[in-house]
Protein backbone atom coordinates (compact mmCIF):
# COMPACT_ATOMS: atom_id res chain seq x y z
CA UNK A 1 0.00 0.00 0.00
CA UNK A 2 2.51 2.65 1.05
CA UNK A 3 4.42 1.45 -2.25
CA UNK A 4 2.65 3.96 -4.24
CA UNK A 5 2.01 6.42 -1.77
CA UNK A 6 4.53 9.08 -2.07
CA UNK A 7 5.80 11.36 0.19
CA UNK A 8 5.59 14.89 -0.08
CA UNK A 9 7.36 17.06 1.37
CA UNK A 10 8.68 20.80 0.86
CA UNK A 11 8.32 22.82 -2.39
CA UNK A 12 9.81 21.27 -5.66
CA UNK A 13 12.92 22.97 -6.83
CA UNK A 14 12.45 25.59 -9.53
CA UNK A 15 13.31 24.96 -13.00
CA UNK A 16 16.57 26.83 -13.56
CA UNK A 17 16.80 25.42 -17.04
CA UNK A 18 15.79 28.59 -18.84
CA UNK A 19 18.72 30.60 -16.69
CA UNK A 20 21.21 29.87 -19.27
CA UNK A 21 19.04 31.17 -22.38
CA UNK A 22 18.26 34.58 -19.86
CA UNK A 23 22.16 35.07 -19.05
CA UNK A 24 22.55 34.55 -22.67
CA UNK A 25 19.56 37.19 -23.82
CA UNK A 26 21.97 39.55 -21.82
CA UNK A 27 25.24 38.61 -22.95
CA UNK A 28 23.98 39.32 -26.17
CA UNK A 29 21.98 42.83 -25.44
CA UNK A 30 25.45 43.99 -24.07
CA UNK A 31 27.55 42.79 -26.90
CA UNK A 32 25.60 44.42 -29.72
CA UNK A 33 25.33 47.88 -27.62
CA UNK A 34 29.16 47.81 -25.86
CA UNK A 35 31.92 50.31 -27.33
CA UNK A 36 34.95 49.73 -26.93
CA UNK A 37 36.71 52.94 -25.90
CA UNK A 38 39.48 53.26 -27.96
CA UNK A 39 41.96 55.33 -26.38
CA UNK A 40 42.76 55.32 -22.91
CA UNK A 41 42.04 58.39 -21.02
CA UNK A 42 45.20 60.06 -19.93
CA UNK A 43 43.60 63.06 -18.61
CA UNK A 44 40.49 63.01 -15.86
CA UNK A 45 37.28 61.63 -17.09
CA UNK A 46 36.12 65.00 -18.39
CA UNK A 47 32.85 65.96 -17.50
CA UNK A 48 30.64 67.03 -20.68
CA UNK A 49 28.63 70.03 -20.23
CA UNK A 50 24.84 69.82 -20.95
CA UNK A 51 23.01 71.03 -24.12
CA UNK A 52 19.65 70.79 -25.25
CA UNK A 53 20.13 71.42 -29.31
CA UNK A 54 22.20 68.38 -29.61
CA UNK A 55 22.54 66.27 -32.79
CA UNK A 56 23.79 62.85 -33.09
CA UNK A 57 26.91 61.79 -34.68
CA UNK A 58 26.14 59.75 -37.49
CA UNK A 59 28.91 57.72 -39.08
CA UNK A 60 31.63 57.13 -36.23
CA UNK A 61 34.08 56.07 -38.41
CA UNK A 62 34.17 59.93 -40.05
CA UNK A 63 34.77 61.23 -36.05
CA UNK A 64 38.10 62.00 -34.38
CA UNK A 65 38.15 62.93 -30.89
CA UNK A 66 39.89 65.17 -29.08
CA UNK A 67 40.06 64.91 -25.33
CA UNK A 68 40.35 68.45 -23.27
CA UNK A 69 40.71 68.19 -19.27
CA UNK A 70 42.95 68.56 -16.29
CA UNK A 71 46.04 66.11 -15.37
CA UNK A 72 45.74 65.25 -11.94
CA UNK A 73 48.63 67.10 -9.83
CA UNK A 74 49.40 69.11 -12.94
CA UNK A 75 47.77 72.88 -13.72
CA UNK A 76 46.31 74.25 -16.40
CA UNK A 77 44.11 72.54 -19.71
CA UNK A 78 45.40 69.69 -21.04
CA UNK A 79 44.99 68.20 -24.77
CA UNK A 80 44.79 64.56 -25.44
CA UNK A 81 45.19 63.21 -29.11
CA UNK A 82 44.80 59.14 -29.44
CA UNK A 83 46.87 57.62 -26.08
CA UNK A 84 48.97 60.87 -25.51
CA UNK A 85 49.06 64.27 -24.10
CA UNK A 86 49.88 66.78 -26.65
CA UNK A 87 50.04 70.15 -27.78
CA UNK A 88 48.19 72.56 -29.49
CA UNK A 89 50.50 71.67 -32.43
CA UNK A 90 50.36 68.76 -32.82
CA UNK A 91 46.98 68.85 -33.59
CA UNK A 92 47.42 69.58 -37.14
CA UNK A 93 49.64 66.20 -37.27
CA UNK A 94 46.83 63.94 -35.99
CA UNK A 95 43.89 65.67 -38.60
CA UNK A 96 46.66 64.70 -41.46
CA UNK A 97 46.94 61.37 -39.54
CA UNK A 98 43.73 60.89 -39.54
CA UNK A 99 43.12 61.49 -43.42
CA UNK A 100 45.43 59.19 -43.91
CA UNK A 101 43.51 56.65 -42.71
CA UNK A 102 40.16 57.52 -44.98
CA UNK A 103 39.83 57.57 -48.69
CA UNK A 104 39.71 60.98 -50.49
CA UNK A 105 36.17 61.96 -51.47
CA UNK A 106 35.86 61.00 -47.76
CA UNK A 107 37.75 63.96 -46.32
CA UNK A 108 35.29 66.39 -46.35
CA UNK A 109 32.97 64.45 -44.17
CA UNK A 110 35.05 64.36 -41.38
CA UNK A 111 34.03 65.52 -38.37
CA UNK A 112 36.29 66.29 -35.37
CA UNK A 113 34.59 65.91 -31.90
CA UNK A 114 35.67 67.71 -28.87
CA UNK A 115 35.39 66.12 -25.33
CA UNK A 116 36.50 68.95 -23.36
CA UNK A 117 36.00 69.36 -19.34
CA UNK A 118 32.95 71.94 -18.41
CA UNK A 119 35.64 73.79 -16.71
CA UNK A 120 38.00 73.85 -19.55
CA UNK A 121 39.04 77.56 -20.56
CA UNK A 122 37.31 78.89 -24.31
CA UNK A 123 41.05 80.02 -24.69
CA UNK A 124 42.07 76.38 -25.14
CA UNK A 125 39.00 75.76 -27.16
CA UNK A 126 39.65 78.67 -29.02
CA UNK A 127 43.27 77.80 -30.08
CA UNK A 128 41.91 74.37 -30.85
CA UNK A 129 39.23 75.74 -33.24
CA UNK A 130 42.46 77.87 -34.57
CA UNK A 131 44.49 74.67 -35.36
CA UNK A 132 41.90 73.28 -36.95
CA UNK A 133 41.10 75.63 -39.37
CA UNK A 134 44.38 75.79 -40.37
CA UNK A 135 44.57 72.50 -41.68
CA UNK A 136 40.97 72.92 -42.94
CA UNK A 137 38.97 70.54 -40.78
CA UNK A 138 35.98 72.75 -40.60
CA UNK A 139 33.17 70.83 -39.27
CA UNK A 140 33.27 70.37 -35.74
CA UNK A 141 30.97 68.57 -32.90
CA UNK A 142 30.87 69.82 -29.07
CA UNK A 143 30.48 66.70 -27.64
CA UNK A 144 27.86 67.31 -24.48
CA UNK A 145 25.47 65.59 -22.52
CA UNK A 146 21.73 66.00 -22.81
CA UNK A 147 20.16 68.13 -20.39
CA UNK A 148 19.21 71.81 -19.11
CA UNK A 149 21.81 74.24 -19.77
CA UNK A 150 21.43 75.98 -16.09
CA UNK A 151 23.39 72.63 -15.03
CA UNK A 152 26.51 74.61 -16.88
CA UNK A 153 26.43 77.43 -14.37
CA UNK A 154 25.89 77.21 -11.23
CA UNK A 155 28.40 76.94 -9.45
CA UNK B 1 23.24 -5.58 -31.12
CA UNK B 2 22.58 -3.67 -28.70
CA UNK B 3 21.72 0.54 -28.84
CA UNK B 4 24.43 2.58 -27.63
CA UNK B 5 23.75 5.70 -26.54
CA UNK B 6 25.96 8.37 -26.77
CA UNK B 7 26.40 10.46 -23.38
CA UNK B 8 24.77 13.39 -23.31
CA UNK B 9 26.77 16.29 -22.48
CA UNK B 10 26.85 17.90 -19.51
CA UNK B 11 25.08 21.45 -19.98
CA UNK B 12 24.59 22.85 -16.92
CA UNK B 13 28.08 24.84 -16.26
CA UNK B 14 27.01 27.02 -19.59
CA UNK B 15 25.37 29.42 -17.30
CA UNK B 16 28.51 30.18 -15.48
CA UNK B 17 29.94 30.73 -18.67
CA UNK B 18 27.70 32.50 -19.85
CA UNK B 19 27.44 34.83 -16.82
CA UNK B 20 31.38 35.02 -17.04
CA UNK B 21 30.81 36.84 -20.28
CA UNK B 22 28.09 38.61 -19.50
CA UNK B 23 30.37 40.24 -16.68
CA UNK B 24 33.17 40.83 -18.70
CA UNK B 25 30.70 42.86 -21.01
CA UNK B 26 29.14 44.45 -18.37
CA UNK B 27 31.72 46.29 -16.95
CA UNK B 28 34.04 47.12 -20.53
CA UNK B 29 30.73 48.39 -21.56
CA UNK B 30 30.71 52.52 -21.75
CA UNK B 31 27.49 54.14 -22.85
CA UNK B 32 29.53 56.15 -25.51
CA UNK B 33 28.03 59.73 -25.84
CA UNK B 34 27.66 60.39 -28.97
CA UNK B 35 25.68 63.74 -28.75
CA UNK B 36 26.63 66.79 -29.71
CA UNK B 37 25.89 71.19 -30.58
CA UNK B 38 27.30 71.09 -34.42
CA UNK B 39 29.63 73.73 -35.66
CA UNK B 40 30.80 74.43 -38.86
CA UNK B 41 34.60 76.51 -38.98
CA UNK B 42 34.89 79.06 -40.93
CA UNK B 43 37.25 78.69 -43.95
CA UNK B 44 40.53 80.52 -43.54
CA UNK B 45 40.64 83.37 -45.58
CA UNK B 46 43.38 86.07 -46.08
CA UNK B 47 43.07 89.91 -45.99
CA UNK B 48 39.71 89.81 -46.87
CA UNK B 49 37.41 93.13 -45.77
CA UNK B 50 34.91 91.90 -43.44
CA UNK B 51 31.61 93.19 -44.54
CA UNK B 52 29.56 96.49 -43.24
CA UNK B 53 27.07 95.68 -40.60
CA UNK B 54 24.48 98.25 -39.69
CA UNK B 55 24.85 98.45 -36.15
CA UNK B 56 20.91 97.28 -35.37
CA UNK B 57 21.35 94.22 -37.66
CA UNK B 58 24.20 92.73 -35.07
CA UNK B 59 23.39 91.51 -32.12
CA UNK B 60 26.57 90.94 -29.66
CA UNK B 61 26.63 88.80 -27.11
CA UNK B 62 29.98 88.84 -25.16
CA UNK B 63 30.53 86.96 -22.15
CA UNK B 64 33.37 87.63 -20.03
CA UNK B 65 35.73 86.14 -17.99
CA UNK B 66 33.22 85.87 -15.03
CA UNK B 67 30.87 83.99 -17.37
CA UNK B 68 28.86 87.13 -17.29
CA UNK B 69 26.79 87.56 -20.47
CA UNK B 70 26.33 91.07 -21.60
CA UNK B 71 23.83 91.92 -24.44
CA UNK B 72 24.20 94.58 -27.32
CA UNK B 73 27.41 95.92 -24.40
CA UNK B 74 24.66 97.53 -22.92
CA UNK B 75 22.61 95.35 -20.44
CA UNK B 76 23.50 92.02 -18.49
CA UNK B 77 21.14 88.82 -18.77
CA UNK B 78 20.86 85.45 -17.75
CA UNK B 79 21.29 82.18 -19.68
CA UNK B 80 17.94 81.28 -19.58
CA UNK B 81 16.61 85.04 -20.73
CA UNK B 82 19.11 84.78 -23.90
CA UNK B 83 17.11 82.51 -26.30
CA UNK B 84 14.32 84.45 -26.06
CA UNK B 85 15.81 88.05 -26.34
CA UNK B 86 18.11 86.22 -29.63
CA UNK B 87 14.40 85.35 -31.05
CA UNK B 88 13.64 88.59 -30.80
CA UNK B 89 16.14 90.33 -32.19
CA UNK B 90 15.97 87.77 -35.53
CA UNK B 91 12.32 87.18 -35.73
CA UNK B 92 11.79 91.41 -35.87
CA UNK B 93 11.46 91.86 -39.77
CA UNK B 94 11.96 95.63 -39.50
CA UNK B 95 12.80 95.96 -42.85
CA UNK B 96 14.35 95.22 -46.53
CA UNK B 97 15.92 92.14 -46.33
CA UNK B 98 19.05 90.56 -48.76
CA UNK B 99 17.10 89.46 -52.48
CA UNK B 100 16.56 86.09 -52.11
CA UNK B 101 16.91 84.36 -55.57
CA UNK B 102 17.18 87.40 -57.65
CA UNK B 103 14.35 88.65 -56.57
CA UNK B 104 14.17 92.48 -55.06
CA UNK B 105 14.82 92.61 -51.57
CA UNK B 106 11.34 92.00 -49.76
CA UNK B 107 10.14 92.64 -46.58
CA UNK B 108 10.01 89.40 -44.30
CA UNK B 109 6.67 88.35 -44.65
CA UNK B 110 6.93 85.21 -42.40
CA UNK B 111 8.26 87.35 -39.64
CA UNK B 112 6.45 87.54 -36.38
CA UNK B 113 8.36 90.05 -34.49
CA UNK B 114 7.58 93.71 -33.40
CA UNK B 115 8.81 95.43 -36.94
CA UNK B 116 10.85 97.84 -34.89
CA UNK B 117 12.91 99.83 -36.65
CA UNK B 118 15.96 99.72 -34.27
CA UNK B 119 16.19 96.29 -34.47
CA UNK B 120 17.05 93.83 -37.52
CA UNK B 121 15.81 94.13 -40.74
CA UNK B 122 15.67 91.07 -41.54
CA UNK B 123 16.34 87.43 -40.55
CA UNK B 124 18.97 86.79 -43.44
CA UNK B 125 20.66 90.09 -42.17
CA UNK B 126 20.27 89.59 -38.85
CA UNK B 127 23.90 88.45 -37.56
CA UNK B 128 24.37 86.88 -33.83
CA UNK B 129 27.73 88.22 -32.83
CA UNK B 130 29.34 86.15 -29.90
CA UNK B 131 32.38 87.50 -28.10
CA UNK B 132 34.04 85.80 -25.45
CA UNK B 133 37.31 85.59 -23.45
CA UNK B 134 39.87 83.48 -23.21
CA UNK B 135 39.00 83.07 -19.21
CA UNK B 136 34.81 82.03 -20.09
CA UNK B 137 34.14 78.99 -18.55
CA UNK B 138 33.62 76.22 -21.52
CA UNK B 139 30.29 75.08 -19.44
CA UNK B 140 28.79 78.76 -20.00
CA UNK B 141 30.23 79.03 -23.67
CA UNK B 142 28.62 76.06 -24.65
CA UNK B 143 25.25 76.89 -22.74
CA UNK B 144 25.28 80.93 -24.61
CA UNK B 145 25.96 78.41 -28.49
CA UNK B 146 23.26 76.16 -27.19
CA UNK B 147 20.42 78.76 -26.46
CA UNK B 148 21.00 80.59 -30.02
CA UNK B 149 20.86 77.81 -31.74
CA UNK B 150 17.90 76.81 -30.10
CA UNK B 151 16.11 80.05 -31.01
CA UNK B 152 17.32 79.52 -34.54
CA UNK B 153 15.20 76.25 -33.81
CA UNK B 154 12.54 77.42 -32.44
CA UNK B 155 11.94 79.74 -35.58
CA UNK B 156 12.32 77.23 -37.76
CA UNK B 157 9.95 74.58 -36.57
CA UNK B 158 7.18 77.32 -36.07
CA UNK B 159 7.48 78.53 -39.40
CA UNK B 160 7.88 74.76 -40.66
CA UNK B 161 4.87 74.07 -38.66
CA UNK B 162 3.02 76.70 -40.11
CA UNK B 163 3.96 75.89 -44.14
CA UNK B 164 4.19 72.31 -43.58
CA UNK B 165 2.07 71.05 -40.59
CA UNK B 166 5.15 69.27 -39.66
CA UNK B 167 8.38 70.49 -37.10
CA UNK B 168 11.63 71.09 -38.76
CA UNK B 169 13.17 68.67 -36.36
CA UNK B 170 10.91 65.52 -37.60
CA UNK B 171 11.35 66.66 -41.15
CA UNK B 172 15.24 66.29 -40.23
CA UNK B 173 14.69 63.12 -38.82
CA UNK B 174 12.08 61.72 -41.80
CA UNK B 175 14.43 63.12 -44.08
CA UNK B 176 17.22 61.42 -42.71
CA UNK B 177 14.79 57.88 -42.97
CA UNK B 178 13.34 58.22 -45.76
CA UNK B 179 15.14 60.98 -47.98
CA UNK B 180 13.10 62.46 -50.60
CA UNK B 181 13.38 65.41 -52.58
CA UNK B 182 10.03 67.10 -51.16
CA UNK B 183 11.20 67.12 -47.65
CA UNK B 184 14.40 68.40 -49.07
CA UNK B 185 13.26 71.36 -50.37
CA UNK B 186 11.47 72.20 -47.80
CA UNK B 187 14.25 71.92 -45.48
CA UNK B 188 16.43 74.14 -48.00
CA UNK B 189 13.14 76.29 -47.69
CA UNK B 190 13.04 76.85 -44.35
CA UNK B 191 17.24 76.90 -43.91
CA UNK B 192 16.89 79.98 -46.21
CA UNK B 193 14.25 81.79 -44.50
CA UNK B 194 16.00 81.47 -41.36
CA UNK B 195 19.51 80.91 -42.02
CA UNK B 196 21.76 80.76 -39.33
CA UNK B 197 24.54 83.28 -38.71
CA UNK B 198 26.49 83.07 -35.71
CA UNK B 199 29.83 84.71 -36.04
CA UNK B 200 32.22 84.50 -33.71
CA UNK B 201 34.82 86.95 -32.64
CA UNK B 202 38.53 86.34 -31.61
CA UNK B 203 38.28 86.12 -27.45
CA UNK B 204 39.64 89.00 -25.35
CA UNK B 205 42.83 87.85 -23.86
Amino acid sequence: MSKFRKKKKGFPAISTASLPDIVFMLLFFFMVTTVMRETTLKIQKPQLPFATEVKKLERKSLVSYIYVGKVKGQGGDKIQLNDRISDVKDIKYFIFAERDTHSEDEIPLLTTSIKADIETNVGTITDIKEELRNVNALKINYSTLTGDVMKNISK
Amino acid sequence: MARRDLPEINAGSMADIAFLLLIFFLVTTTMDTDKGISRKLPEKQDDIDPPILKEKNVFIVTVNRNNDILVEGDYFMTVDKLREEAIKFIDNGGGFGNPIDGADPAECDWCEGAKDPKSSDHPNKAVISLESDRGTSYGTYIAVQNELVGAYTFLRNRLSEKLYDISYTQMIKDNKNHPSLKLKDQITNIKKKYPQIISEAEPTK
